[in-house]
This record gives C-alpha cells, sequence and structure tokens, in this order.
C-alpha cells in the first residue's frame, strides 16, 4: 500500500484544528529514571517484545561490571577513546536523545563511560572505523553507552560488530554535524544466547546525509530502535536494515524518523528472512512528519520472506502528518514465500530447485547490501546468508518443495503460510 | 537427435468449480530437426501445452505421454526436463530481483552442461550472444528481466536458447508485442538455433507475422483443446485470409 501525497491531503481535512494527534510519536521524555514506569508488555512500544526474555534489561536488572571487550581500529585524525567523568556526562544527550522509556534513562543515568568516536570538522576518514565488541558472558547484565560525534564536513563509516555471548542495554548516540557525510552499521552476529536492547538516536545537521545501516543475525533476542530527526533543513536520513532469524529467534526493529525540519528526507528499507519454529520478526516503522517539516519526502519498506513453516513476521508502517505541505510519503510492506513464478523460470533453465531457492534468497538480500555501501563487509554479509541457508533451506529441502504434481508432495505448504503470499500488507499488519 | 511426441495429452487446470479440462487429447509429434508451428485463438490452450511440457505446477496431467527421444517427459522435475533438453522461451518472463543475468547463466548454463563452462570461451559466447540479439554487454549486470522492455525480454530469452542449446525449443507467443525489428532480430536467433543439427522446434503463435521470418515445416490448427487440423506452411496463408471462424464455429455447433 503507498500512500500519495493526495490521500495524504484528504486524510488531513478530517482533523484540520490539531496540531498533533496523541500518539506513541510524541512520548515525554525525561532524563530522571524516576518518571519512567516499569512496562508491563502491553504499552504500543512494547507489546511485541517478550519481556520474560529480557534478563531484567527494561526494567532494574543491575547494571555489572562489563564482559564484553571492545577494540577498536585507529584513523588518522579520529578520536576514538573510552571516556568518564564529566567529559561523559556531558556526552549524554549529544544527539538531542531525552529517553522515553526507563531502561534508556537508567543507562544515561547509572553508565560510568561512555565510547566516543570524535571526528572533526572537515575530516575525511578513508576507511571504515571498525568498533569490535565482543561479549563473554550472557550472565552478566550490562549497560553501555556510545557517542558519535562527526563535525561540520566531515565524512566517515562507523561499523559497530557484536559478537559473542551478551546480555546487554545499549544507548549509542550519533550527532550528525552540517553537511557531513556518515554511515552507521551495526552488526548484530551474536551468539545463541545473547540479549541486546539497543536505541540508536541520531541527529541529523543541515545538508547532512545519514546512513543507518542495522544487521542482525544471532542472539536469542534483539531489539533495536533506529531514530532521526533532523537539526535544519536539507537533511537525508537512509534507515537500512537486514535480519535473518532462526527458530526461537526474537529480532525487532523499530525506526522512527522524526521529521522535525523542512525539506529533510528519509528513506527506509528493511528486508528480512525467517526460517524454523518460532522465529519471530518485528518491523515497525513509524515516521512522523511535523507541521513545520513542509516540503519533506519519505518513503519506507519492509520485505519479509519467509522460509518454512512455524515463523511469524509482523510488519507494521507508521504515518503521522501534521502538514499537507510534503513532497512525497509514502509505505510499503510484504510478507511472503518463495514466489512460485520465478522459482520455476529459474528451474525451467535446468537450475535445480535447491539452487534456484538460493539465487533467490541471495537476490533478495543482495541490493540491500549494495546499498550499504561498505565494500569490506560485503563478502561477510552474503558468506553469513550463506551460513544462515545451509542451516534450513538448503539441510531441509522436503520440506520446502515448493511444486507438487502428485498428492504426496507437500505442496500444502504453500497454502498453510500464516501470511498470505506476496499479499501487501499481510502478516500482523496494523491490529 | 531430438524426437518430441506428445500422445493423447490431456490436462486439467483447478478452478473455483473444481478440475477444468484445458487439453482434450493432444496428440503431435516433432521429428529431428523439425520445425512445428502451433496456431489458434485465445483461450484455445496453446499456451497450456507449451506450460505443461514444461512441468508447470499449475497443471495436471491426467492423461496422454510425452516423450523426448523416448525418455518419460512427465515424470521429471522441471528442472530435470530442461537438463534432458528441453527450453521454453516464455511469453511472459519473470523478475527475479538482485540476481545478474550474468550469474543466471552461468548457473542455468552450469546446470544443464552438468559443469561450470570455461570462463574465457564462456565470456565471449555470452557477449556474441547478446550482441546477436542487439543487446548491450552491460545487459549482463542487470537484475534478471527486472525493468527490461517487453522487447528486451523476448530478446533474452532467445539469448538463452542460443546459450543453453536444448534439443527442442517450446516459444510460446513469442512475437507478441515485438515491433517488427525486434521480431526479426528475435527470428534470426531462432533461425540459427534452427541451423544446427538435429533441433527441434515447437512455435506457439496467435499471428502469421512470425512465419515470414521463421518458416515452419509443419502448422496446426488448435482449438478448444486439441489439433484441428494440420498442414504445410500453406495453412498458415488460409488462416491468414479466413481467421480462424470456421473452426470456431465448427466446435460451438
Amino acid at each position: 500500500m503507498t500512500v500519495t501525497t493526495d490521500s495524504v491531503r484528504s486524510a488531513l481535512e478530517l482533523a484540520p484544528e490539531h496540531d498533533h494527534v496523541d500518539s506513541h510519536l510524541h512520548p515525554e521524555g525525561s532524563f530522571d529514571v524516576a518518571d519512567h514506569e516499569v512496562p508491563t508488555g502491553r504499552e504500543e512500544i512494547w507489546r511485541f517484545t517478550p519481556l520474560k526474555r529480557l534478563k531484567g534489561l527494561h526494567a532494574d536488572a543491575e547494571f555489572m561490571r562489563s564482559a564484553t571487550t571492545s577494540t577498536w581500529n585507529t584513523q588518522e585524525g579520529v578520536r576514538v577513546e573510552g571516556v568518564s567523568g564529566d567529559e561523559a556526562r556531558g556526552l549524554r544527550g549529544i544527539s538531542g536523545l531525552v529517553p522515553n522509556t526507563r531502561w534508556a534513562a537508567r543507562v544515561l543515568a547509572e553508565v560510568p563511560s561512555t565510547l566516543l568516536i570524535d571526528v572533526p570538522a572537515d575530516t575525511e576518514v578513508a576507511e571504515p572505523i571498525v568498533v569490535d565488541l565482543d561479549g563473554t558472558d550472557a550472565g552478566v547484565t550490562e549497560a553501555g553507552h556510545v557517542a558519535m560525534r562527526f563535525g561540520r564536513h566531515s565524512k566517515a563509516i562507523v561499523v559497530l560488530n557484536h559478537t559473542g555471548s551478551s546480555t546487554v542495554a545499549a544507548v549509542v548516540e550519533i550527532a550528525v554535524g552540517d553537511g557531513a557525510d556518515v554511515t552507521v552499521v551495526s552488526i548484530q552476529d551474536w551468539a545463541d544466547d545473547a540479549v541486546h536492547l539497543s536505541h540508536h538516536q541520531a541527529r541529523v545537521g543541515r545538508d547532512a546525509t545519514y546512513k543507518h545501516a542495522a544487521i542482525s543475525f544471532g542472539g536469542d533476542l534483539v531489539r533495536m530502535d533506529a531514530n532521526v530527526t533532523y537539526d535544519g533543513p536539507g537533511g537525508s536520513a537512509e534507515l537500512l536494515g537486514l535480519y535473518f532469524a532462526d527458530a526461537g529467534q526474537h529480532i525487532e526493529h523499530r525506526i522512527f524518523a522524526d521529521h522535525t525540519a523542512p525539506r529533510t528526507k528519509s528513506h527506509a528499507v528493511y528486508k528480512g528472512a525467517l526460517q524454523g519454529e518460532k522465529a519471530h520478526t518485528v518491523w515497525v516503522g513509524n515516521v512522523l512528519i511535523r507541521k513545520v517539516a513542509e516540503g519533506i519526502e519519505t518513503y519506507e519498506e519492509n520485505r519479509n520472506l519467509v522460509l518454512t513453516d512455524g515463523c511469524r513476521a509482523d510488519s507494521i508502517p507508521n504515518l503521522e502528518i501534521e502538514t499537507g505541505e510534503i513532497e512525497g510519503a509514502g509505505h510499503a510492506s510484504a510478507t511472503a514465500r518463495f514466489d512460485d513464478t520465478q522459482l520455476f523460470y529459474l528451474q525451467s533453465r535446468g537450475i535445480s530447485e535447491k539452487e534456484a531457492q538460493r539465487l533467490v534468497v541471495h537476490g533478495f538480500f543482495n541490493d540491500l547490501i549494495r546499498q550499504v555501501g561498505v565494500p569490506s563487509i560485503e563478502e561477510r554479509l552474503l558468506t553469513t546468508v550463506e551460513a544462515e541457508l545451509a542451516k534450513n533451506v538448503l539441510k531441509d529441502l522436503g520440506s520446502l518443495a515448493a511444486f507438487g504434481q502428485d498428492d504426496n508432495a507437500p505442496h500444502d505448504v504453500l497454502g498453510s503460510s500464516r501470511s498470505a503470499p506476496s499479499a501487501d500488507n499481510a502478516a500482523g499488519t496494523p491490529r | 537427435m531430438s524426437k518430441l511426441e506428445i500422445n493423447d495429452l490431456h490436462v486439467t487446470v483447478d478452478t473455483e468449480d473444481g478440475p477444468k479440462e484445458i487439453l482434450k487429447g493432444v496428440t503431435l509429434t516433432i521429428n529431428d530437426g523439425e520445425t512445428h508451428a502451433i496456431m489458434g485463438p485465445n483461450g484455445s490452450g496453446k499456451s497450456t501445452l507449451a506450460y505443461s511440457i514444461a512441468g508447470h505446477p499449475k497443471y495436471t496431467i491426467t492423461g496422454g505421454t510425452v516423450t523426448l527421444d523416448g525418455q518419460d517427459v512427465l515424470s521429471l522435475s522441471v528442472d530435470e526436463r530442461a537438463r534432458a533438453g528441453l527450453f521454453l522461451a516464455m511469453q511472459y518472463p519473470v523478475e527475479v530481483p538482485g540476481v545478474s543475468v550474468s550469474n543466471f547463466l552461468r548457473t542455468a548454463k552450469t546446470a544443464i552442461d552438468g559443469e561450470a563452462p570455461k570462463l574465457r570461451t564462456w565470456v565471449k559466447d555470452v557477449n556474441a550472444a547478446l550482441e546477436q540479439l542487439n543487446l548491450d554487454p552491460s545487459f549482463g549486470t542487470r537484475n534478471v528481466n527486472e525493468g527490461f522492455s517487453g522487447g528486451e525480454k523476448k530478446r533474452h530469452e532467445i539469448a538463452q536458447l542460443e546459450l543453453l542449446d536444448p534439443k527442442v525449443a517450446v516459444l510460446d507467443e513469442t512475437d507478441s508485442g515485438l515491433d517488427i525489428d525486434a521480431l526479426k532480430t528475435v527470428s534470426e536467433g531462432v533461425n540459427r538455433f534452427r541451423a544446427r543439427e538435429g533441433k527441434g522446434v515447437l512455435l506457439i503463435t496467435h499471428y502469421t507475422r512470425i512465419l515470414r521470418y521463421i518458416e515452419p515445416d509443419f502448422v496446426h490448427v488448435f482449438v478448444d483443446g486439441k489439433v484441428a487440423e494440420s498442414g504445410g506452411k500453406e495453412l498458415a496463408d488460409q488462416l491468414e485470409a479466413n481467421g480462424y471462424d470456421k473452426y470456431v464455429n465448427a466446435v460451438t455447433a
């Protein structure tokens, strides 16, 4: 489903006298932990997250001494350093973040140090700044704060690479200076027992270009909120996501493009694949176009490929518009099984069913991996997709036979999907 | 050698009202090196015949046989049929997002031959095939059928025909939607394939236009799920002059 400007205008006429609608897109933020109740799970922002599996991160789990090792490469002109004391305190909120959850308020109030990535104005960093965060103990509940500061007209790529076992609540703040060109990639390649709750908040300066890529493969529960606000007109944000959920995994991505300035852009593309019993993915795409944000453009898209029975993909685009003067606003969501016509076409060229499925899944992710635009991690992402496929699709083809002429063939697999094949807004759209 | 024999083929599709018979006993033999044109009005079952031979899961074979050089085709999966030497040029080729034409062609060639083609000659072959069909070499980097014009899709199908080199090609309305230049280009490609030794072609079309460029050995009029009349290429001229009315009326009368 695509919302065009015209239909948006007519919808607006229904409630012209209100400045804004009361919704979860207008939270009252606070740095004071006491201002935030412990969530019950019934809240809009928590309703899909299995709180029991968060090990108390959402409530009052102790933030213990970190069991995560952090290492990074050095790039000329860039400061990457763990800082504490007044300097660390001064970095809390540099993205404009005012916590809207208890856990984020606790992280900012309690963590003793901050990992600072500081790229001075007019500095162009040729190679990606890579920070490896390797967890060693999922029994340790911990918190982290990362602050990235990109000066005016700087250009840099930062990769946060999460591996190992960990139970972590992390706030990542990103301040993108005017005219800067910044890419932040966060890879969640955790071990099976990891629990990762994170909030990435970016403030995009005037005429700045910001790209955020969330890539989630591993972990028991991974939830990331990737939010953007704008500090001036002309800023552009590209929010990309790639996820692959296996049996039992909960992977939840939420984005929030808060158009706080005129002539800003947001473009979100999240693509996911699911396989195995109780693999659950959630994508919630929130876009708010404030009254001041005239002439903006936004588009958000989520596509899910359901590879086996027993998976669940929730996909919810939300668009809230307070001005009729916009260039364009739209969204699309689709959750489907393998496309039979694609498989037939490939097989009619002699390609086996297994190989055809592999091609289709790779194709599904290929464009997105290219869009991330970090050549040094492209190969790794393709390899990881391949390894994920090897776990299921390429191993257990019997359960996936897309075609069957005789009654014994499991062709009903296609019909029994929870999500209607190829239907827009399928599988768990607004309820 | 290549001999495709279709004998008393009956095919149904599932509809809301239960199975509906589309092919009602098709018998046709394409001998070594022969080109047969099948002509018929819309809804006569021409495309069903093409897809049934290729093994599309939508169609259920309820009777009859199809053999290629004596091998039972109907017991094979879609990809096995292709590897046995059948090729279907589709009326509506399918988009495969994120998969490049060159990757697709190489994967298909490897599957058909059972081994990867030699890189140097393969790149040369691909470029030659694309060039002969007026497709730019950069075509290889585009995603399969994504954003292709109607003409590009059909030319891409024929490029595959030349590169994959099957025994028998079934061309399902390859001429539809082509302007005269594209029609000539596509026909030249089909004729190059026919010039190879022992290749069979089953050319399915609604119009006689393409038969000016691809001269068939036999023409069959297809009406209501079976062959109503067979003859030489003069039959096409009669159809051009008189249309399908006499056959359709004979069925409904």
